[in-house]
């Protein structure tokens, strides 16, 4: 009795606290990209989640340590085995003051599934959401689902009455030649919401006292925010943005560069945050063409050798790559994902020991002893440092005979490249929305077309029944059956080769040294826990 | 003169409809707007209905002409980037440039004329080799980095001044300005020097050469002879003498600065048209990219004409000799 009114105390008296001091808590973010739009259903990257999950909600939203936690339903379970049950929160309301209701969710659910939204594949089970009644949800699948509220995280609820109103019930209108009103407005239930919007200036948001979540803050559950404004802006040059943390005109930088990481490390006003990335770097071969685009070997195709390409794996001096090229700011990997994901297995994150002699005497053993001519492509600004990396790589190559030529593009024509399969090797960056193994199985190593969204960007064209058979086991199985298909994946992703995996990549954040944040490892700055002192 | 005028305005059409041609085959190189659109996940089916919406798969010169007939209209379309109207995007972001570029002109040639005329009067004073040495590093260090020097020293080391953005801006009407404030002025400062520094070189070389040029001659030598100040000789007479040259190369070049703000831009992150064609770049937007580079011919264009009828104006020589090849034809 006597914790219980001390702990109501306590509570009352941070209340009074926040409120009383509420009024100057801004933080300043800058990162290199401005969101291109703010539909919650049209575009499926980093640079507009970053942004609208601070001020929309799914039903199911994260722990700081992006665990699955309960968002707008309260609690989730697999009623039959397509069929999943959500109870919703009650008394929640959108930043309009409408109430958040069940009708709310079917709309949501059936707008993120429409074509022109980007979001298909974390709806791409779904048949349909029923609302049963005021307060509980059902969505049925088409398939049995395991990890449907991992999925629906990244699903944002948007309010019926409201897109209605403003002729926005699709998430996006290629055809039209006006714009769309949620390119610039919206409408959330989350902690902040939208008080400016100039794009590609500024994107100010203020905190939503009526927020749900702030309760749970205070009786301990979470870390305690106290940030009361967020003024993003997008700073594309990284001098600028830097000299803009330097000189103290913005507080958070969500991308600075590596080779500033140790001036800000010493400087007395900033401080950097470090953590690993959900995102993992391959060399991707092709696997599938009789004779190679961009090569000298005539007549055969010489990745289909695994010799050859256990050979070029050996041939990779990945420490190397680590302390020169990356500064030390990445995690090495003999594997498809990170440990945050989940079905990643220890035992099965081990390299092939870089060995020139080996590499050597592999590619001599499959016919190719003076070895041959081949080139790589790359991008040259989308993942950190990445045509280095390829520079690297494409010597290291050539030193054991595989004379490897390099083209480094930007990522617009390179994607254009790679996704019509005019590639013979080439490198790739692959980040784990849902941080389920079965989305990196699915995308990156089924045959193609198999099902849809199976290997839509597995442009090596690898192809294995068994693999297939178990990714279609990981879609529908759970438990430990589920586990165990996720674990032979891994195991026969390593004896198979079809990729020379690198490693995960590393995203510290710089502030100044009065913010404190958690760090999270889907780059996504929650600043509903971020403290300024 | 009205012939005149129409002559070089039917002369300008066919370079504006080869620029706009160039710059669409362009577009052939810098990517795939629809990979970009879809990003991470997407199916075939959704892949080809958005290429059919955009009509990307029609023959190329169906599109050219498509996206000329609509230009002609002052119609260019959604951005793919930023689903808004360009038209729309371009008069948002065109203040910035203009202000920013119309500061950099004037201080050009608020400081580089004077600077030219003291260096061409008294040509062994320290002074002057101290301007002359400078304006070496006006012409020969890349924009960039005078930028990010600027920035270094007045924003991380002084705090005077800030190091991106324009500042607090008001908005009259459509048009945004950054002069009304003293947040928007103290922006304007670095970005302004940054820009205009070569072009402030170059007034400032030339108008010391043709000053040289000028003092040597005999009308000036006379005007001394005459008992003139030195003031009236220096200003009233050599100075106005050389400005004709001085007024072609700044009006040519202020089409320049605006067309070459990109890099200043970037660099202050000023939200301005040559940013917006940045980013539209990175991800294949054609529909800024087309317009923007429309829209910079039409200013060179535009500019070269102003500067040809300001010849006509200012040099009666080429009116003589017009009325006289008329009066013979």
């Amino acid at each position: 009795m006597l914790a219980w009114i001390r702990a109501g105390a306590l509570a009352a008296l941070t209340l009074f606290a926040t409120a009383a001091d509420a009024p100057a808590r801004t933080v300043r973010w800058a990162a290199s990209g401005d969101p291109n739009t703010l539909d919650p259903h049209s575009q499926n990257v980093g640079t507009v989640t970053m942004v609208l999950q601070q001020i929309y909600e799914g039903l199911v939203t994260r722990n700081p340590d992006l665990s699955p936690a309960a968002g707008l339903a309260t609690s989730w379970s697999q009623e039959e085995p397509t069929r999943w049950r959500f109870n919703l929160r009650q008394g929640v309301r959108f930043h309009n003051g409408e109430p958040f209701t069940a009708e709310d969710v079917v709309f949501s659910f059936a707008r993120a599934q429409q074509p022109t939204s980007n979001f298909g594949i974390f709806v791409d089970t779904i048949d349909r959401a029923v609302a049963v009644d005021e307060r509980t949800v059902d969505i049925v699948t088409k398939v049995p689902d395991p990890i449907l509220p991992n999925k629906i995280i990244s699903v944002y609820m948007m309010s019926k009455p409201w897109s209605e109103a403003h002729n926005a019930t699709r998430p996006q209108n290629t055809r039209a030649r006006e714009e769309m009103h949620t390119v610039r407005n919206t409408n959330g239930t989350g902690p902040y919401r939208l008080a400016a919007r100039e794009p590609d200036v500024r994107t100010v948001m203020a905190r939503s006292d009526a927020w749900w979540g702030w309760q749970g803050q205070q009786q301990g559950e979470q870390p305690v925010g106290n940030v009361t404004e967020i003024v993003f802006r997008p700073i594309a040059s990284d001098a600028t943005r830097i000299a803009a943390l330097l000189s103290g005109e913005v507080d958070f930088v969500l991308d600075p560069p590596l080779q500033d990481l140790n001036r800000l490390r010493a400087a007395s006003g900033t401080k950097v945050i470090e953590g690993p990335e959900v995102r993992t770097l391959y060399i991707v071969f092709d696997v599938f063409r009789d004779e190679l685009l961009y090569s000298d070997v005539k007549g055969k195709n010489p990745f289909k050798d695994l010799r050859v390409r256990q050979a070029l794996y050996h041939a990779i001096d990945i420490q190397a790559i680590h302390r020169t090229t990356m500064r030390g700011q990445s995690v090495v990997t003999g594997t498809l994902f990170p440990e945050q994901v989940n079905g990643y297995a220890r035992e099965e994150d081990v390299r092939l020991p870089y060995d020139q002699a080996k590499a050597r005497a592999l590619l001599a053993e499959a016919g190719y002893p003076n070895g041959f001519s081949v080139a790589l492509d790359c991008s040259n600004n989308r993942y950190i440092n990445d045509e280095q990396i390829c520079q690297a790589i494409s010597a290291m190559w050539t030193r054991v005979g595989v004379r490897t030529s390099l083209k480094a593009q930007p990522l617009a024509p390179f994607f254009a490249q790679i996704q019509r399969d005019d590639t013979s090797v080439y490198m790739l960056g692959w980040g784990v929305p849902t941080l389920d193994a079965l989305y990196s199985f699915q995308s990156l190593l089924a045959s193609r077309g198999s099902a849809p969204g199976d290997g839509i960007w597995n442009f090596g064209r690898y192809s294995n029944l068994r693999m297939d058979e178990l990714i279609a086991r990981m879609k529908t199985e759970s438990g430990p059956a589920r586990q165990a298909a996720v674990r032979e994946g891994l195991h026969l992703y390593r004896e198979d080769v079809p990729h020379v995996p690198l490693h995960h990549q590393m995203i510290p954040w710089a502030v100044r040294a009065n913010l404190s944040i958690p760090h999270a490892a889907n780059n996504q700055p929650y600043f509903r826990w971020a403290v300024v002192n | 003169m009205f012939a005149f005028i129409v002559s070089r305005l039917l002369q300008a059409l066919p370079v504006m409809l080869v620029v706009a041609l160039i710059s669409f085959a362009m577009f052939a190189y810098v990517g795939d707007p629809v990979a970009i659109m879809l990003g991470q996940d997407f199916t075939e089916a959704q892949r080809e209905a958005l290429v059919r919406d955009l009509g990307l798969d029609q023959p190329f010169f169906v599109q050219f002409a498509r996206f000329v007939g609509n230009a002609a209209q002052g119609e260019f379309g959604l951005s793919y980037r930023l689903s808004r109207p360009v038209a729309e995007l371009i008069a948002e972001r065109a203040p910035a440039t203009l202000e920013l570029a119309l500061c950099a002109a004037a201080m050009s040639l608020l400081v580089g004329v004077p600077m030219g005329v003291f260096t061409g009067l008294y040509r062994r004073s320290w002074l002057s080799r101290f301007f002359l040495t400078f304006s070496l590093i006006g012409v020969s260090l890349p924009t960039f980095l005078i930028g990010i020097l600027l920035i270094l020293i007045f924003s991380v080391w002084l705090g005077w001044l800030p190091s991106f953005g324009r500042g607090e801006v008001v908005q009259l009407g459509w048009w945004s300005t950054g002069f009304l404030t003293w947040g928007g002025i103290k922006a304007l400062i670095l970005p302004s020097i940054t820009l205009g520094l070569f072009q402030l070189t170059l007034i400032m070389r030339l108008v010391r050469a043709e000053m040289l040029e000028v003092l040597r001659t005999d009308y000036i030598k006379f005007a001394r002879a005459r008992g003139l100040s030195d003031r009236a000789v220096n200003f009233g007479h050599a100075l106005k003498n050389t400005l004709v040259p001085v007024i072609t190369i700044a009006g040519l070049q202020l089409g320049a600065i605006i067309a070459f703000a990109i890099v200043t831009e970037t660099v202050f992150q000023w939200p301005g048209m040559g940013l917006l064609f940045i980013q539209s770049v990175g991800v294949a937007d054609i529909p800024v990219m087309s317009a923007y580079l429309l829209l910079i011919a039409l200013v060179f264009v535009t500019i070269n004409l102003v500067v040809d009828l300001l010849y006509y104006a200012v040099d009666p020589r080429l009116r003589v000799d017009r009325g006289a090849s008329a009066g013979r034809a």
